[in-house]
């Protein structure tokens, strides 16, 4: 009796453990991109060197190995990685954010009605996105580039923000669709609630808790993709410095010189991993199915 | 007397597509022609099986699904030619109870704003005032104050059931259209539910149209029952009458199959072959011929209507 | 008494280990079910009667849940010690079980006929033809029509009865020696509900199985079983044969289960509901003493401090209630 008492107390503390681990998700998350923030808000106190001014004697500096002066080693032209990889996060979690915020009212307003109405609005709508979604990136970010003459911060941020959108318009639709069917929207329509207080006090409070935990997930495919564009050197034009164009220049001595791209690498594999904690985490608080 | 609410051919086609690729259009009937009419302060119920059209038929006498022909009448009201302020007004006479005491109520909305919606909506009252009111449209209902600020998930199923009823008489309605409000509970749980909407109707003189599948709750609650079938109302009198004269095939079916609670051996029971089938394939004649055990040559060719057997009680059937 | 029984139960207590605490779904639960008999169970939701079933199949999902407690014998096994293995064996060959929800069981990209083969195949090496020919032997037992074309149907053509059928057909395909029935008919219509009933109830006869019958109506308990065991808060609360328990309950509760349901006899306003006041129990927080105490309209000082036995208070005839 008393080892199965022991085992129960066992299960419980597992159990219990289980519960810790979506906490211990959203803490661990949360605690990276604290962390990352942080570095980027005061990368020019942090930074131990001018990450863009190259050196006299530049053979000298060229190329180091990671070593005691410069912890990541440096670039073709002698500049600290550390500092550049500092700087460079500045760039990559503002496109991430501002590309998120940009795109979340457009694609929830799209959303909201394609779903909400439905019948010919819903097929427009939804046909653009699909449109959209279905054009391949790559190639729209290169049409953009061009026609916006000189890629740089802006152009990556227009060319992210105008496929994103059409990610959260799907997910809201859905949610909307799902929700138009639920008993209390048809309770409201026979209060004679207007359409106005279906949308804004029903349907959208319903779908916040997936927005938000989109918009985390969406802020780390941002930061993929601007590494993608730099990577492709559509990002952000030198001097600027962005995880992204860090990897591009890292790429040419990728066998030679690998920390060149393993650095940036990992920041940007830190910063994804710290979003989907965060979301995946929030994602398990906001189901309903684990409340009580 | 003058009937509160009138029922006159009420029909729905919902469109469905039949083929993958080429638009072969087919109709699901839903409700094919429904008439009757509830009396002041009377309960009328509805039973039927899944699928026989009890619930659209709620739905479109609120208006909450657009009729593909059909008239109903609010007192004088036309319902289906009400314009927005007049269907504004409406909705505060005809209200509805549901069935699902979990997806009725918002997730994100506390009791207190649930309950006062309609409150809200209709500019009845605000602030203080709406506290109070909804406070007593919750003790009216078995609950307490001490629930206002609570959310759904605080509540059994009972319970959110009650939530329903309270927000649906927020308003200070005629009809209450309860669809199904018992099915999704507990045995002990529904006799509570089943007695509050009797008690409320005496206090308030409600009206009522009560939808449900189980025969046995319809025929305890209801003044007259009208029995369902494909989308038709095939058998419409007293309740009392309706169990000690079942006329219609159908309904001596739905009868017999209510299991009793209790164990003697009764006699033959009357068990239905085949499945009920679906408002797309609509068999000619008489909807039921196909399953029931009493059709001869005529059924099957010819479609009945219904007709008033005896005083007040109306069958659809050629063998009366 | 239960030496003859075909499956004994004995102080079963099935538990589970959530955020908010342990929930003693089942909580010291008897019974036995003799060969051939039909056994009914009867509660309201979280009564344990659903958890009891899932137990004796070793279907309890752990973690969270877990049987801490008590002994299942079942032809003179012990299921609790048997290896997953040889456990697996007996689930679908000599312990059968069937589900509300035909559809959730029931596999959408398979046809019925290559679902009833397979369970065939899983316990007995035969020959895939030879499968396929008893699963339209199977159909056609349970009564589906033209079972030779239905064989090649998937689920979603068939009709909620029609896949209850072909749920019965699969339990019963290796010959099962009891076949446990999770509301069989609360997803059915009311006249396809009869249909299965008498189906089940014909099947049983046929083949010589004893049924458990898991049910909150109580008139399905009344036209199907010999015993009832009726459920509250994870314990048995009156055991009976059926005619005992409807002519005279014992216990309040059972009481007034029975009092709750309306009838159709009775005209309207002849007779008020006798609703049983409450709620239906968190198990999180149960009483002390007598679980029901909290709605039961006879309960005295005494329920309240201690939990009363299930005693035998007529022969044959148990109820766990200090006035019985």
């Amino acid at each position: 009796m008393s080892e199965r008492q022991r085992q129960n107390g066992r299960r419980y503390g597992r159990r219990l453990g289980g519960r810790w681990k979506w906490h211990r998700g959203i803490l661990l998350g949360s605690l990276i991109l604290f962390f990352f923030g942080l570095i980027a808000l005061l990368s020019p106190l942090l930074s131990p060197y001018d990450p863009y001014r190259i050196p006299e004697k530049l053979q000298a500096f060229s190329l180091l190995s990671p070593g005691a002066d410069h912890w990541l080693g440096t670039d073709l032209l002698g500049r600290d990685l550390l500092s550049r990889i500092l700087y460079g996060a500045r760039i990559s979690l503002l496109v991430g954010v501002v590309v998120e915020l940009a795109v979340t009212p457009v694609g929830v307003t799209i959303g909201l009605f394609a779903g909400y109405f439905g019948g010919k609005i819903d097929a427009v709508l939804m046909r653009i996105t699909d449109a959209v979604m279905a054009f391949p990136g790559l190639v729209l970010a290169i049409a953009l580039t061009a026609v916006l003459e000189r890629p740089g911060f802006l152009s990556v941020i227009i060319v992210l923000a105008a496929v994103r959108w059409t990610t959260v318009a799907r997910l809201v639709r859905g949610q909307v669709l799902s929700l138009r069917e639920a008993e209390h929207i048809t309770a409201a329509v026979a209060l004679g609630a207007r359409k106005g207080r279906i949308i804004f006090r029903h349907l959208l409070p319903n779908c916040l808790a997936p927005i938000l935990v989109a918009m985390t997930f969406g802020v780390a495919s941002n930061i993929l993709s601007e590494a993608g564009l730099g990577f492709l050197g559509l990002g952000v034009q030198p001097p600027t410095v962005s995880w992204g164009s860090l990897l591009a220049e890292g790429a040419v001595y990728l066998t030679v010189k690998p920390w060149l791209c393993i650095f940036p690498g990992l920041a940007i594999t830190c910063t994804v991993l710290g979003f989907h904690l965060l979301g995946d985490g929030l994602r398990d608080i906001f189901d309903p199915r684990l409340r009580s | 007397m003058e009937p509160l609410l009138v029922v006159k051919d009420l029909k729905k086609y919902f469109p469905v597509k039949k083929g993958i690729f080429f638009g072969e259009r087919a109709e699901l009937r839903a409700v094919d022609g429904v008439s009757f009419e509830i009396r002041r302060g009377e309960t009328m119920g509805l039973v039927g099986e899944s699928g026989c059209g009890k619930s659209t038929t709620a739905r479109l006498i609120l208006r909450l699904l657009e009729p593909t022909a059909g008239e109903v009448y609010f007192g004088k009201t036309a319902v289906f030619t009400a314009n927005k302020e007049e269907m504004r007004q409406l909705r505060r006479k005809l209200q509805i109870v549901f069935q699902d005491p979990y997806s009725s109520l918002d997730p994100r909305m506390s009791v207190e704003e649930i309950v006062g919606e309609g409150l809200t909506i209709h500019r009845l009252a605000k602030g203080k005032e709406k506290s109070e009111r909804v406070a007593e449209l919750l003790e009216m209902v078995g609950l307490g104050r001490e629930h206002l600020g609570r959310y759904p998930h605080e509540f059994s199923g009972g319970q959110r059931q009650r939530i329903g009823i309270a927000r649906a008489l927020a308003v200070g309605p005629e009809l209450l259209i309860a669809d199904e409000p018992v099915s999704a509970l507990d045995v002990s749980i529904q006799a509570q539910v089943i007695n509050l909407f009797e008690d409320l109707q005496k206090e308030l003189g409600l009206t009522y149209l009560f939808i449900a599948h189980d025969l046995r709750v319809v025929k305890h609650i209801s003044d007259r029952v009208a029995v369902m079938y494909l989308g038709q109302i095939v058998e419409l009198t007293e309740s009392d009458e309706l169990y000690r004269n079942p006329l219609h095939p159908y309904t001596q079916a739905l009868m017999s199959a209510i299991p009793a609670a209790d164990p003697r051996p009764k006699g033959r029971r009357m068990v239905l072959e085949g499945d009920p089938l679906s408002p797309i394939h609509i068999p000619s004649g008489c909807r039921f011929h196909p399953r029931c055990p009493k059709r001869f040559d005529r059924c099957d060719k010819e479609e009945p209507v219904l007709r008033e057997v005896s005083a007040g009680h109306w069958v659809s059937c050629h063998l009366y | 008494m239960r030496n003859d029984s075909l499956l004994t139960v004995e102080g079963l207590q099935t538990h589970f280990f959530t955020e908010e605490g342990v929930v003693r779904a089942v909580d010291g639960v008897t019974l036995s079910v003799r060969p051939g008999e039909t056994l009914g169970l009867v509660g309201e939701s979280g009564c344990g009667k659903t958890v009891t079933a899932l137990s004796i199949l070793r279907l309890i999902p752990d973690p969270p849940g877990r049987i801490v407690g008590g002994t299942i014998s079942f032809d003179g096994r012990d299921l609790l010690r048997l290896p997953e293995e040889e456990i697996r064996k007996i689930r679908g060959s000599s312990i059968s079980m069937i589900f509300q929800e035909p559809m959730t069981s029931l596999n959408p990209v398979f046809t019925v006929g290559e679902q009833v083969a397979e369970g065939i195949r899983h316990h007995q090496k035969v020959s895939r033809r030879e499968a396929w020919d008893r699963a339209i032997e199977g159909l056609r037992r349970v009564k589906i029509a033209d079972p030779v074309r239905r064989v090649r149907e998937y689920p979603h053509q068939l009709s909620g009865g029609m896949r209850q059928r072909v749920m019965i057909a699969m339990a019963l395909a290796l010959g099962p020696r009891l076949l446990i029935a999770d509301e069989p008919t609360t997803a059915l219509d009311v006249t396809i509900q009869a249909q299965i009933l008498e189906l089940l109830l014909g099947l049983q006869e046929e083949m010589k199985m004893a049924v458990m019958l898991i049910t909150h109506d109580l008139g399905v308990i009344a036209e199907t079983a010999d015993r009832v065991l009726v459920m509250y808060a994870g314990r048995v609360v009156e055991e009976a044969v059926v005619k005992d328990l409807f002519d005279n309950p014992l216990h309040p509760y059972t009481q007034g289960l029975l009092e709750s349901l309306p009838r159709l006899e009775a005209g309207k306003g002849g007779r008020r509901l006798t609703a049983i006041p409450g709620l239906v129990p968190n198990l999180l927080e149960l009483p002390v003493g007598c679980k029901f105490a909290p709605r039961c309209s006879k309960a005295v000082g005494e329920c309240w401090p201690t939990e009363p036995e299930l005693r035998e208070i007529r022969p044959g005839h148990w109820a766990r209630c200090i006035l019985a």
